[in-house]
């Protein structure tokens, strides 16, 4: 049941980035920053994470996901150490993604040769 | 020939190819949706290995970054987004592919102004954007007391 729920919730999620791109000509970059920022201002309003609870990976893993983990990164620090939490907790919050993509990019980079896509 | 700008975005909208939403929008909603069902199985294994609901989906994250850096390594990744569209661009794993692809792409000019700058070039504006929304969230939660 809860592979029926991310793959739905998830896919509904990838379907407004694709409606997005399709009518509204914004460039792949564009959608990126705008879903990281709407997960960061669901997750500021309480929205996201009914549906974190709801549809597991299916909100997590898309960028909104990132977004609310930002955000609730922010609701605890701020919590903990006031004003200064402010600065800290986004980026604590998304240290481990951003570390791995560095990483792993890194290697990839390292590794591979560049080349034709097809 | 002379032309204004209209005439010309109305021959360029009349040469490219039409966009066929009717499957560009069901293909990044089977990918996307594939994606997460793929994240969701990680983080049950996760979970079930002991990790904490926290670190689970941590641990997922960052497994779904490796898969996704692997595969635009392998050029895999991009041969799968040309028919999933924003079904691989909006899971984390197309902002991996967004830091491995131009990180691979302009190794050539160098392991610092190549690799090393032009991995950000969208990831950078992402965590740029997505930190300023929430230090102002931050500072909302602070000055109002709502913490």
């Amino acid at each position: 049941m809860d592979y029926l729920k991310a793959f739905l919730v998830g896919g509904a999620i990838c379907a407004i980035g694709q409606i997005l791109i399709d009518y509204t000509k914004m460039t792949p970059a564009r959608i990126l920053v705008s879903f990281v920022v709407a997960g960061v201002l669901l997750g500021a309003l309480g929205l996201y994470q009914p549906l974190v609870d709801f549809a597991g990976a299916g909100a997590s893993v898309p960028l909104t996901g990132f977004g609310n983990l930002l955000a609730k990164g922010v609701q605890e620090a701020v919590q903990e150490k006031g004003l200064l939490g402010a600065l800290t907790g986004g980026l604590t919050s998304a240290a481990g993604g951003v570390t791995a993509s560095i990483l792993f990019g890194f290697l990839v980079a390292l590794i591979f040769r560049p080349g034709d896509k097809a | 020939m002379k032309m204004t700008q209209q005439d010309y975005q109305h021959m360029s909208d009349l040469a490219s190819p039409k966009t066929k939403s009717y499957q560009t929008i069901p293909m990044a909603f089977l990918i996307g949706g594939l994606i997460c069902t793929i994240g969701q199985a990680l983080t049950n294994l996760y979970t079930h290995l002991g990790l904490s609901e926290k670190d689970a989906a941590l641990t997922t994250s960052i497994s779904l970054i490796f898969l996704s850096a692997l595969l635009t390594g392998l050029k895999v990744y991009d041969n799968i987004a040309k028919y999933a569209g924003a079904g691989t661009l909006v899971p984390i794993t197309g902002f991996a592919n967004a830091v491995v692809s131009p990180a691979l792409e302009f190794k050539s000019e160098g392991y610092v102004l190549g690799l090393g700058a032009k991995m950000f070039i969208i990831a950078g504006p992402v965590i740029v954007y997505g930190t300023l929304a929430s230090v102002l969230y931050g500072l909302i939660l602070f000055l109002f007391k709502l913490y």
